[in-house]
C-alpha cells in the first residue's frame, strides 16, 4: 500500500506538469524568455470588438472529438503483438540547444514517457533501445518486456558524440528483426536529430531489405525534413514528421503508442498457445524455476508443468509455454470493442421549452444546467439515450472505455453476447 | 485559506463509493436477509461519517435492471427527519432505495425472458469511476477516493469486458476497488479487481457479523491502511475464460491480431476475421465481420 501510496504522489505531480505545459502558468521568469510567449493567441475578440480569453474548455472538446472521429475510424483488426525497436540519435547533432536543455534530454524524458504508455496499451509486446553514436550502432537493451530496465539503461547512457548512421542503425535492427516469429509486428521508430547520414554502404539496398522484411520504420525527426527520412518512411509504410518543438515531439512520439492497424502483409495471423496460471496464496512458500531461489508468496504455477515463475507475461523456463494473465489480454480488449462517439445535443434540441432535458449528467451527477437554469452544452449517447458532460464524455472514451448508460441497462446485453460467441 | 483548506482535507479524509447489490433475485435466496444487510450497512456508513467530519459517503444501488445513485452524503442536508425518530442519513437513503427497487422492478416487467442472475456491476462501477473524476477535477484539495463493492449475486460472464476496462481505469487513476462478497462462491471479478487496484478482498465467513467486518477492514482512511494488518488475498483465479463456450480454462489458443481466447484450435478467428498460418485473409470476410462487431 506504501508503494501504492507514492505512485499517486507520482500521479498528481505529473498531472501537474502537465497542466503547467499546457498554459506555459509554471514557468519561472527566466525561462519565459526562452519559451514562445504567444500570449495574443489566449485571446479572441468577441462581437463588440473587446478581447477577451479564449474559452479553452469548449474548445479542448472540439479537439478531443476530432481526435476520437480519426480514431473511431480505424479498422478493428490491430497488431496487438508488437516488436517495438526505439532508434535513438545520439550524434554530437543531439547536444543542439534548440529544444530546452538539449535535444538528448528531451528526447528521453519523452521516450520514458512513450515507453509506459506503450506498456500500457500493449500489454504483450517488447520493445528494445538502439543507439547511434560516432557513426556505429549500439543495442542498449535488449527486447523485453519491462518498461524499468529499459527506462534505467537509457538514462544511464545519456552523452552523445560524432556522426550519425542511418544504415547502420537499420542494419543492426534488422538482424534482430529477422528473428523474431512472423505473427509479430516489427517496428522501428527512429528519433533523428542530425541532418546527415554518414553510411558505410548504399543506404538504399539496406531499405529495400527492411521493406521485405517487413519492418515498418517510422521516423521523427528533431531538426528538418531530409529526403532519405521520408523516402525510408513511404517505402517501409511508416510515418514521418518533424516536430515542431517541445509539446509537439510529445505529440508525436505517443501517436505511436495505439497499436497500428494489422495489415496482412506485415504479419502473418497465427494461433499462439498460452497458459493462465494461478496466482499462489499469500504467504506459500516454493522454489522459483526463473531465480532458482525459494521464496515466499505470490508466484504462479505453470498449468502445464507445474513449474514457479515470478512474474508475468513471461515464458515457462521448464516447458517454454508462453504464459501470461487474462488482466494482461483484457488491457486490450477496448480496441477491439470500442465504444461509439457520443453525440453532441444539438442547440435546437437544448432550446425546445417541450422536452424535458435530464438535468444532471448520467455518470458523475455534475448538473447539466447553465446559469438561468437553461440546459446547457451535453453530449448523448446514440445507443443508451443519457446524457453526459463534456468532462465525462472525454473521460469515457479515453480512459474508461465503457458506457455507464449502456452498461447499467439489461437489454443491450444480449446483442453482443450474440455477436461475441 | 490555502493552509486552513490543507488541513482540511489532510490525507486521512475519504470519499467511499459504495456500490449496493440490490438484486431481488439474490437476495431472495440469501441467508442473511436483505433488512438486516441494509441495518449494517447503514451503521458502517453512519461510522465513516463519523470519523472525520469532512468524510463523503455515496451509495450506488446495482439493481437487475439499472444502476442508480442513491445517496450522496456531500448534497444531504444535516437536519433530521421530520418524525424526530431516524436520522437523516437513513431515511433519505431508505427513500431512494425504495424508489429505485421499484423502478428497477418495472424495467423488468418490461424486459421479458430470464437471465442470469447476475446484478448490474459494471454499471455502477463505470459511474463510481465517473462520480471520482468529477473530485479530482475539483481541484488539487480533494478526499482520497475509493471504491467499496458490497456485492452478493454471481460474476455476469457478459460483463467481463467492460469490468475490466473499469479496473483499468481505476488503477490509472489509483483508485482502490475495496469488495466484500457476501455470495457463496468467490467472485473471480472481484477478487480481480481488488488485487489489481490494491484494495482488499474479504469473504466474511460470519453474516450475523457483517457490521464489525466492514467496521475493521473497510472504514479506515488509505493513509492509515498502510499500518494495519488487513486480510491477505487467498490466491487469485487468474484464469480466463474462452470466448467460443465461455468456458475458464487455464491453457488456450489466443489470437496473435486481436488477443481473443479460444479452448481449442480454429482455422479462423471468430472476433476478427484473421485467417490463422496464411498471409492473405479474406478481405470480404473481414469487412463483414468488422461491421458486424461495430454495431455492437
Amino acid at each position: 500500500m506504501n508503494n501504492g501510496e507514492k505512485r499517486r504522489l507520482n500521479g498528481e505531480q505529473e498531472e501537474d506538469d502537465d497542466e503547467d505545459e499546457g498554459n506555459d502558468g509554471g514557468l519561472e521568469a527566466w525561462e519565459r524568455t526562452y519559451a514562445d510567449e504567444r500570449s495574443w493567441e489566449s485571446l479572441q475578440e468577441d462581437e463588440s470588438g473587446l478581447l477577451r480569453p479564449i474559452d479553452s474548455k469548449t474548445l479542448f472538446h472540439a479537439q478531443y472529438r476530432r481526435r476520437l472521429r480519426t480514431a473511431t475510424t480505424a479498422r478493428i483488426q490491430k497488431g496487438l503483438i508488437r516488436y517495438l525497436f526505439i532508434v535513438i540519435d545520439l550524434s554530437k547533432a543531439a547536444s543542439e540547444m534548440d529544444f530546452r536543455p538539449s535535444r538528448m534530454a528531451v528526447v528521453a524524458k519523452h521516450v520514458e514517457a512513450f515507453i509506459r504508455e506503450f506498456f500500457d496499451q500493449n500489454p504483450l509486446s517488447q520493445v528494445s533501445l538502439v543507439t547511434i553514436k560516432d557513426g556505429v550502432s549500439h543495442c542498449l537493451t535488449d527486447l523485453g518486456g519491462s518498461p524499468e530496465s529499459h527506462v534505467k539503461a537509457l538514462m544511464g547512457k545519456l552523452e552523445c558524440s560524432g556522426d550519425s548512421s542511418l544504415q547502420n542503425a537499420l542494419d543492426l535492427v534488422h538482424g534482430h528483426l529477422n528473428q523474431i516469429p512472423s505473427y509479430g509486428v516489427r517496428e522501428v521508430l527512429i528519433l533523428y536529430s542530425s541532418l546527415s547520414t554518414c553510411d558505410p554502404g548504399d543506404i538504399m539496398e539496406t531499405i529495400q531489405q527492411c521493406k521485405k522484411s517487413k519492418i515498418r520504420c517510422s521516423v521523427i525527426g528533431l531538426s528538418a525534413e531530409i529526403f532519405i527520412c521520408k523516402h525510408l518512411c513511404q517505402e517501409t509504410g511508416g510515418s514521418y514528421s518533424v516536430a515542431l518543438d517541445e509539446s509537439h515531439f510529445k505529440e508525436l512520439i505517443l501517436e505511436h503508442a495505439p497499436p497500428p492497424p494489422a495489415i496482412a502483409e506485415f504479419a502473418i495471423s497465427n494461433l499462439i498457445k498460452m497458459g493462465f496460471p494461478q496466482r499462489a496464496a499469500e504467504g506459500s512458500v516454493a522454489i522459483c524455476s526463473c531465480h532458482k531461489e525459494a521464496k515466499v508468496g505470490g508466484g504462479y504455477t505453470c498449468p502445464r508443468c507445474k513449474a514457479r515463475v515470478c512474474e508475468l507475461p513471461t515464458e515457462c523456463c521448464i516447458c517454454g509455454l508462453t504464459l501470461i494473465s487474462s488482466p494482461h489480454l483484457a488491457r486490450s480488449y477496448h480496441h477491439l470493442f470500442p465504444i461509439v462517439p457520443f453525440d453532441e445535443v444539438s442547440v435546437s434540441l437544448l432550446n425546445d421549452p417541450h422536452l424535458k432535458l435530464p438535468k444532471a449528467c448520467f455518470g458523475c451527477q455534475q448538473s447539466l444546467l447553465i446559469s438561468g437554469n437553461k440546459p446547457g452544452l451535453r453530449v448523448c449517447c446514440p445507443k443508451c439515450k443519457q446524457h453526459f458532460c463534456l468532462d465525462c464524455d472525454i473521460y469515457i472514451h479515453e480512459s474508461l472505455h465503457n458506457c455507464p448508460g449502456c452498461e447499467s441497462a439489461r437489454h443491450s446485453k444480449p446483442e453482443i453476447s450474440n455477436t461475441e460467441v | 485559506m490555502a493552509s486552513v483548506a490543507s488541513k482540511l482535507y489532510a490525507d486521512d479524509v475519504s470519499l467511499v463509493m459504495v456500490l449496493l447489490d440490490t438484486n431481488p433475485l439474490f437476495w431472495s435466496s440469501s441467508s442473511l436477509p436483505f433488512s438486516n444487510f441494509l441495518s449494517h450497512v447503514l451503521s458502517f456508513l453512519n461510522s465513516i461519517l463519523l470519523l472525520n467530519q469532512f468524510n463523503q459517503v455515496v451509495v450506488i444501488a446495482s439493481g437487475y435492471n439499472s444502476c442508480d445513485y442513491i445517496y450522496d452524503s456531500s448534497l444531504a442536508t444535516n437536519q433530521g427527519s421530520d418524525s424526530g425518530k431516524m436520522p437523516a442519513l437513513c431515511s433519505n437513503l431508505l427513500q431512494k432505495l425504495e424508489e429505485f427497487v421499484i423502478r428497477d422492478e418495472q424495467l423488468r416487467k418490461e424486459v421479458s425472458g430470464d437471465g442470469l442472475p447476475s446484478s448490474m456491476l459494471s454499471g455502477s462501477l463505470s459511474m463510481a469511476l465517473c462520480y471520482i473524476q468529477k473530485v479530482f477535477r475539483s481541484g488539487p484539495l480533494h478526499p482520497q477516493p475509493r471504491i467499496l463493492c458490497l456485492q452478493g449475486s454471481p460474476d455476469g460472464p457478459e460483463q467481463y469486458v467492460a469490468i475490466m476496462n473499469a479496473i483499468f481505469s481505476a488503477q490509472r487513476s489509483m483508485v482502490p476497488i475495496d469488495s466484500c462478497y457476501i455470495g457463496s462462491n468467490n467472485s473471480a471479478f472481484l477478487q480481480q479487481a481488488s488485487y489489481i487496484t490494491g484494495g482488499v478482498y474479504l469473504k466474511p465467513q460470519q453474516l450475523e457479523g457483517l457490521f464489525q467486518y466492514l467496521s475493521t477492514v473497510f472504514a479506515t482512511d488509505l493513509q492509515s491502511r498502510s499500518f494495519l494488518q488487513l486480510p491477505k488475498s487467498v490466491g487469485v483465479d487468474f484464469r480466463a475464460s474462452c470466448f467460443c463456450h465461455k468456458k475458464t480454462i487455464d491453457m488456450g489458443y489466443v489470437c496473435s491480431v486481436c488477443l481473443s481466447i479460444f479452448c481449442k484450435h480454429h482455422k479462423k478467428c471468430s472476433t476478427c476475421g484473421s485467417v490463422f498460418g496464411q498471409a492473405q485473409s479474406d478481405a470480404s470476410t473481414a469487412s463483414n465481420r468488422k461491421r458486424k462487431t461495430s454495431e455492437t
